[in-house]
């Protein structure tokens, strides 16, 4: 009895060491993953995904509290990376990228919109008509919500000869 | 030589009857044409023109951009009416940027200045005038032909392949070529060989077209570097590496290219161009263009201004007699479907076709791959087609890759011996086309990355030049301040 009692203490509390031991050697240590998420962040701290810069956003990666979708800059790439690092399904339900554009006949320039735009994207001099490079702009939407003439409109991207792809051949059954 | 063999491939019907064995006509010129700034692999072509401006013939209209592009040329006399958009001949239906001409009928040559020999040229300067000339490739890969030929001289190439094959089905222009312009082409193929200092050059043509082989070998007899060799006909044994490979017994090594083998694949039309550039001066800008298909009421061989449109050659073969017909750029296996007759046609434009239902086999349903395995015996690169499709629908694009998507080369083999009809090549283009998407999204996340830091390093430099501003300001009125109270002691 004792000694079976005994043995199971002995065998328990080893047990218990060795696991305590492997989640310290097997453990992915959560500074790395987080520091490996700060390297795939845009890192200017711009604020856009709601925390306080992207070593906020990165905690909450981290803490599994935000979605990898999260920081509008970084678009559909970094999304991916980030599901990929993270080991998390990526929601893909959204459409085309959508990118900003200015309405030319509205514009009045008064430059509120270029001044928020995190990769400097709209390109204009006070009083005079503002234009969205398509390149550059991520489609965060922020320049939106400022325009005061609302001539600034997300839009769905026009397919060109570059981005231009074959469709999914749609079968049934195979 | 002794010919090797290659992988796989397939026997179509050639139904190259309908148009062969025709005398090639002229199509009467168009009164307008439309030139598309990019026909070419490479960089666009950049406009020297402008609007209302006339031009002769063979005129400089738009110049080459870096090295990979091509010049392009006034197809025939007259003034340009609109440098714009036209829809490309291409299956998404988009517009490139194009140069409207409006011809005047008169055929107006510009200037023109041939040199007197050109064997007493450098081979730097043949090659340089068939860049100049807008030479690409002409079998569809529309590679410019000088950045080939110089490529291959500094890499010591040995043997200068023309490739006169044509396997693709319906096409007959280049058979047609051979058979009336057998001597041009010979001359053409002597300057390249001169362009490229090699000792030696191979005429490969399939054994389904004895005239062709007979005229060049006639054309060819007096130049022993030429050989005019006849291949069995097998699709795909007109495509470069697989040219290469019954050539040679050579397998282009993957991302390798053919000159790797101390080869050089040219298209006979591209040798019929030289000669045109080098003994007359005569720009690239018309080309013999195959219509044909069972919607076609009266298949030919024509020589046609780049510019003109489908249409227009449509319209001089007897238009098209099946109103469900498909169009298509190039041959049934690897051309382009159009977006409609209103495309122009390029340099690399070897066949317009208009092929009724039953050619194309549309009616029939693609079913459930059965795992028979016969387009892995079709496949000419050796892949495994039914495994790649596979991937493609569980859009698993890194396993795609490996499994060597990069190798095919769109034959369309494959889908060809397919019992359950699966368009296995247009799998293949879907996933191509979301990898190019992928590879643009993470360039433009890199660039977004770097308008961010170039944003931030601004402001920052903004924070310490006002800073910097602040302390000379104060640092401005203290000695004044020192000199007041200097004053009040
Ligand atoms: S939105 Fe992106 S770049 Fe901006 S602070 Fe958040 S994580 Fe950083
Ligand atoms: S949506 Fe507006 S603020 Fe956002 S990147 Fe585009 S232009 Fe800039
Ligand atoms: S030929 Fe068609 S049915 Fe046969 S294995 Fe290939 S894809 Fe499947
Ligand atoms: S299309 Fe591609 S996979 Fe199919 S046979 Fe040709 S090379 Fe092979």
């Amino acid at each position: 009895m004792i000694a079976a009692m005994m043995t199971l203490t002995v065998l328990g509390s080893l047990l218990g060491l060795l696991l305590s031991l492997a989640a310290r050697y097997f453990q992915v240590p959560s500074d790395a993953l987080r520091e490996d998420i700060m390297e795939l962040l845009p890192g200017v701290n711009c604020g856009q995904c709601g925390y306080p810069g992207c070593g906020g956003a990165a905690d909450a990666l981290v803490a599994g509290t935000a979605a990898p979708t999260l920081c509008p800059p970084g678009g559909a790439a970094l999304a991916r990376a980030l599901a990929a690092k993270l080991g998390r399904a990526l929601d893909v339900s959204a459409g085309p990228p959508l990118l900003a554009e200015i309405d030319e006949s509205l514009c009045i320039g008064c430059a509120h919109c270029g001044k928020l735009c995190a990769t400097d994207a709209i390109i204009g001099a006070p009083k005079q008509i503002h234009v969205v490079l398509q390149e550059a702009c991520t489609g965060c939407g922020v320049c939106v919500d400022v325009c005061p003439t609302e001539c600034l409109r997300l839009r769905p991207q026009k397919p060109t000869f570059e981005s231009w792809c074959w469709p999914k051949p749609a079968l049934a059954g195979v | 030589m002794r010919l090797h063999d290659f992988r796989g491939g397939v026997h179509p019907p050639s139904r190259k009857h309908l148009s062969a064995g025709r005398p090639i006509e002229s199509l009467p010129l168009p009164s307008r044409l439309h030139i598309p700034l990019q026909q070419h692999a490479g960089a666009p072509a950049l406009p020297v023109v402008t609007v209302g401006q006339q031009v002769g013939k063979g005129e400089l209209l738009a110049r080459e951009q870096g090295v990979t592009s091509a010049p392009l040329h006034a197809p025939s006399s007259g003034r340009i009416a609109a440098i714009g958009e036209f829809t490309a001949p291409h299956a998404s239906g988009l517009p490139l940027p194009t140069i409207i001409l409006d011809t005047d009928g008169e055929e107006r040559w510009a200037e023109r200045e041939p040199p007197a020999d050109p064997f007493a040229l450098s081979p730097e300067e043949v090659a340089h005038r068939v860049g100049a000339a807008g030479i690409v490739g002409m079998g569809g890969a529309n590679f410019p032909a000088a950045v080939k030929l110089s490529k291959a001289r500094q890499a010591g190439v040995h043997t200068l392949v023309i490739n006169g094959a044509e396997c693709e089905p319906y096409v007959t222009c280049d058979d047609q070529l051979m058979r009336e312009r057998a001597g041009e082409i010979a001359d053409g193929i002597a300057i390249m060989l001169h362009a490229l200092q090699a000792p030696h050059a191979v005429v490969a043509i399939e054994n389904n077209k004895p005239e062709a082989v007979e005229a060049m070998s006639d054309a060819c007899r007096h130049d022993a570097r030429i050989e005019v060799l006849s291949l069995p006909s097998r699709y795909p044994a007109g495509s470069a590496k697989q040219l290469i490979q019954l050539l040679t017994g050579l397998e282009t090594p993957a991302g390798g290219r053919g000159t790797d083998t101390g080869l050089l694949v040219h298209n006979v039309g591209t040798a019929y161009a030289a000669h045109r550039a080098l003994r007359h001066d005569r720009p690239l800008i018309s080309r013999i263009v195959t219509v044909s298909g069972g919607a076609v009421p009266e298949p030919r061989n024509l020589e046609v201004p780049i510019g003109a449109l489908a249409a227009d050659l449509l319209a001089y073969c007897g238009g098209v007699s099946d109103e469900r017909a498909r169009l298509l750029m190039g041959g049934p296996m690897m051309g382009q479907p159009l977006p409609g007759p209103q495309v122009p046609v390029i340099k690399g434009t070897n066949g317009i076709l208009a092929l009724t239902p039953d050619e194309i086999g549309e009616a029939v349903e693609p079913s459930p791959c059965i795992r028979c395995g016969r387009c892995v015996d079709a496949c000419p690169m050796g892949l495994l087609p039914l495994e790649l499709s596979k991937r493609a629908r569980g859009e698993d694009w890194e396993g795609i890759q490996a499994l060597g998507l990069n190798d095919c080369m769109s034959c369309g083999s494959c889908a060809y011996v397919c019992p359950s009809h699966i368009p296995l090549p247009q799998y293949f283009a879907y996933a191509r086309g979301m990898l190019a998407a992928q590879r643009r999204e993470e360039q433009k996340a890199r660039r977004t990355r770097e308008l961010m830091e170039q944003r931030q390093a601004r402001f920052e430099r903004q924070e310490r030049a006002k800073a910097e501003a602040a302390a000379q300001r104060r640092a401005a009125k203290k000695p004044r301040t020192a000199v007041l109270e200097a004053d009040e002691d």
